[in-house]
């Protein structure tokens, strides 16, 4: 077998184990928070007489084991199961809910992995100069500033006071693709900000670490412009950490903008996992965490990847 | 000038002139904004309701796991949407007298022990079957029998029996109770084919929308049903009810129009947002208290002197002024106040008097140890604010009170009901029997302060089987008194429903009773 193939099944492999050490771990964590689904279902207006009917319900009165096989069972057969709180069914909640994020999450993508490259390359270029502070001054305060503050800020000026676009990122199937773009521009905005800095940031570190390199001065010496010195020498080197960097931010889009999808009132997962966590909903909780873990496990498995095949003597060992 | 005026106002009323003509118009003549706005509003609830229009609300209190199920509403958002979709037998209207809805008529024995609901005929449920005495019935059932896990099974014991009889449904109770009407308007009660009892979350009801699109803690569409019972209800081709939990992203949502109406505006931007020229803020006294409860039975709160120590300890008024910015009042130790019917409005108000609580608190022969004091933001928003206020007046009267914060999350089955002296909420409820039944009575499940006294709960009996209202009236002062003076609640505020509204919506009342109109903003408004 081909060690590249050999070394990818065995990745996969790993992070099938992985995942269902997460979803072991997630549904123990999620036993041990006080009360239950039907305790928070009924909350301030629970009656004992009423709790045990809703418990017997959704079969909450069994053991934990078996309800833990029970949904391990179903999972493995491609069954998410209901959802404990509102019945319905938990893969067609998560496909819309994860459509939605991957959609926001790609938009933002899109917009911030080639600008952050850019820049980097661009910081690089004029490095110590002011074309490289200013970037790094920009991409470094927006990164400090607290994502909400700058949803607020961004919803002030651009939607209450101009009224260019609508503060609400609602999108539904109704929509044409135009009008989703449109809805979600605010929110893809924001994120492009909080994570151009760190994949910016690195890919000038990286870049700039390898400037210092016998082979970079060659290709100088022999007449090659700045610019293409950076992006035809320097940077396939350095693809490996910046790789890894972007498939954090990546990973970071799709399972952490719980904030900016509140501030913007985006349908993601992000605000489905929150509520069904306050309610116990046990089920959606642990389709939720599986999903955010194998996005986690892939892209880090797709940045491993990438950067032994962007490195020859990993390509080719010994 | 006054002449063009009454004439332009007159076009309005005759659905001639738009809202944006007549502002520009009367800009025109040198008529402020302000004015104008009031002039155009007269003349348009002149011209009476106009059909039509998109309405969005943008409310709190929407959740992904939120179900259709009506037994299952505990929050803004699926108490919208049960207004939209379902009726219920009656209603208790903004006077707080009760209004005909799917039942015609509703009568009491002499004893209030029977109380017969005629049923209107020809009510036509969304899936297009007619509403029977039987689909009542059993909706009735299934908030109130063995399996029931409905919020309404509290109010629904005292039921000896129910039957179906041709257009009536009749109530029997084990218990008379002049004010059953009223348990029967709780927004949990909603009719349903079958009562529900095959698919309780179809969504299938008589109201005047009908479910289009059902996304739970994001949207909800409803589409005008055109064969509800009234035509009068439901001026709207449709309504749309979007979750938008987060308070800032919700008042920006009304300023640049995306919605037309918001709840829970936050207190300290309430004076704020209702500078801005397009939109008005709502603030109606209802039922609902901030409160801070002590169980009766657990010492050191088994110390009447104690309690009145504390009672006496905190500033009321400075309570209403920090943590709700006025928009509220001042609440007098007793679960009701002047929104109730048949609230004796002369109980004298307890002061703010850190000589008696000092004195209080020397009689109660407290040992000096720190009296702790349970609190979350999830109790109400501004409890732990109003914690430390309540704490530093206590600390003034000797009286060493600990904050312990807690979290929100699981807060009402952790430490609500459980621990014996927290911070919490109540909503109020349509009469004084069913606050008392609910939290004071000593069988009651939520009698959340432990207050357990033979004597209450006899003249919460006699007051409920007592038809002459002056007499009921005293039953209830003495009753408030005795709650008062002994019971271990500390009321220090009524807050206000604070509402965000558009000011295009027309015919918008005041209603104590629940947020947002009472859910009547979809029936009720319209599009000017």
């Amino acid at each position: 077998m081909h060690p590249i193939v050999k070394l990818v099944s065995q990745r996969f492999a790993l992070g099938i184990l992985l995942l269902f050490g997460a979803s072991a771990l997630i549904f123990g964590l999620t036993e041990a928070l006080p009360g239950d689904a039907a305790q928070a279902v009924l909350g301030q207006s629970a009656t004992p007489e009423a709790l045990a009917n809703l418990r017997e319900e959704m079969g909450l009165n069994r053991p934990a084991l078996t309800r833990y096989f029970e949904w391990l069972g179903g999972i493995v057969q491609g069954d998410l199961g209901q959802s404990l709180t509102n019945k319905l069914d938990i893969a067609e909640s998560i496909g819309k809910r994860l459509g939605n994020t991957l959609f926001l999450a790609c938009a933002a993508a899109v917009v911030s992995v080639p600008l952050a490259i850019f820049l980097g390359l661009l910081a690089v270029r004029y490095r110590n100069r002011w074309p490289d502070k200013l970037i790094s001054a920009i991409t470094l305060t927006t990164v400090s500033i607290p994502e909400f503050l700058i949803g607020y800020v961004v919803i002030y000026f651009i939607s209450v006071k101009l009224g260019w676009f609508s503060s609400l990122a609602m999108i539904n199937e109704t929509m044409s693709f135009g009008q989703k773009l449109n809805a979600i521009a605010l929110p893809a905005f924001v994120l492009t900000l909080v994570v151009l800095a760190q994949m910016m940031r690195m890919t000038r570190a990286a870049i700039l670490n390898l400037m210092q390199s016998a082979y970079i001065e060659t290709a100088e010496l022999k007449g090659l412009s700045n610019f293409q010195v950076i992006a035809r020498h320097a940077f396939p080197n350095a693809i490996s950490p910046i790789v890894n960097v972007v498939m954090l931010n990546l990973a970071y889009l799709v399972v952490g903008v719980v904030v900016v999808e509140v501030v913007f009132v985006y349908p993601g997962m992000g605000q489905y996992l929150v509520d069904s966590v306050t309610k116990r909903d046990v089920p959606v909780v642990l389709a939720c965490g599986v999903v955010f873990a194998a996005v986690y496990i892939g892209l880090n498995m797709v940045a491993d990847i990438v950067s032994i095949l962007a490195n020859p003597r990993l390509r080719h060992p010994k | 000038m006054n002449e063009q005026l009454t004439h332009m106002a007159g076009q309005v009323t005759a659905g001639k002139l738009t809202r944006r003509e007549f502002m520009g118009k009367a800009a025109a003549l040198g008529v402020s904004a302000a004015m104008a706005s009031t002039m155009f509003a007269d003349a348009a609830r002149a011209a009476g309701p106009k059909k039509g229009g998109d309405l969005k609300f943008g409310l709190q209190g929407g959740n992904s796991t939120d179900s259709l199920d009506p037994a299952t509403y505990a929050s803004s958002v699926p108490f919208q949407n049960g207004r939209q979709f379902g009726d219920t037998l009656v209603e208790v209207a903004p006077d707080g007298s009760i209004e005909p809805r799917l039942a015609e008529s509703v009568e009491g024995s002499a004893d209030a022990k029977v109380w017969t609901f005629k049923l209107r005929q020809g009510v036509e449920f969304h899936n297009g079957k007619t509403m029977t005495s039987e689909d009542v019935l059993k909706t009735m059932e299934r908030h109130s029998n063995e399996d029931s896990k409905s919020g309404a099974l509290g109010i629904m014991k005292g039921i000896e029996s129910m039957k179906a009889d041709g257009d009536n449904f009749q109530v029997t109770l084990t218990e008379p109770n002049a004010d059953l009407p009223f348990l029967m308007a709780d927004y949990h009660l909603i009719v349903q084919p079958d009562g529900g009892m095959d698919n309780p979350a179809a969504g299938i009801g008589t109201g005047p929308y009908q479910v289009e699109v059902d996304e739970p803690g994001v949207r909800h569409v409803f589409k005008k049903f055109a064969n509800h019972w009234n035509p009068d209800f439901g001026n709207f081709d449709s309504v749309e009810v979007i979750v938008i939990n987060d308070a800032t992203a919700r008042t920006a949502a009304l300023q640049s129009g995306q919605v037309h109406a918001v709840n829970r505006v936050e207190p300290k931007v309430a004076d704020l947002l209702g500078r801005a020229p397009n939109l008005t803020v709502h603030s109606t006294a209802g039922r609902g208290h901030y409160v801070f409860i002590m169980h009766c039975d657990t010492a050191p709160f088994d110390n009447n002197e104690l309690r009145l120590a504390l009672k006496h300890a905190i500033n009321r008024q400075e309570l209403v002024d920090k943590v709700l910015r006025g928009y509220g009042t001042v609440g007098n130790d007793m679960p009701v106040n002047a929104a109730y019917p048949l609230f004796d409005g002369s109980i004298p108000q307890r002061e703010f008097s850190l000589e008696k609580a000092a004195e209080h608190y020397k009689k109660s022969g407290h040992d000096g140890s720190p009296i702790i004091m349970r609190v979350a933001d999830g109790a109400f928003p501004g409890a732990v604010d109003a914690a430390a206020l309540f704490q530093q007046t206590a600390a003034q009267a000797g009286i060493p009170l600990e904050i312990k914060r807690e979290p929100n999350d699981g807060y009402w089955s952790e430490v609500w009901n459980v621990q014996p002296f927290c911070a919490s909420y109540w909503g109020g409820r349509p009469v004084q029997d069913q606050m008392y039944a609910t939290a004071y009575l000593s069988t009651a499940d939520w009698n959340d302060t432990r207050f357990k006294v033979p004597e209450f709960d006899e003249m919460l009996f006699a007051a409920r089987a007592e038809l002459d209202n002056d007499k009921r009236k005293d039953i209830y002062s003495k009753m408030g008194v005795m709650v008062r003076d002994q019971g271990g609640l500390i009321c220090p505020m009524f807050n206000d429903f604070v509402e965000g509204v558009t000011n295009q919506l027309e015919g918008w009342e005041s209603d104590p009773t629940q947020e947002m109109m009472n859910g009547q903003v979809s029936r009720k408004m319209w599009f000017s």
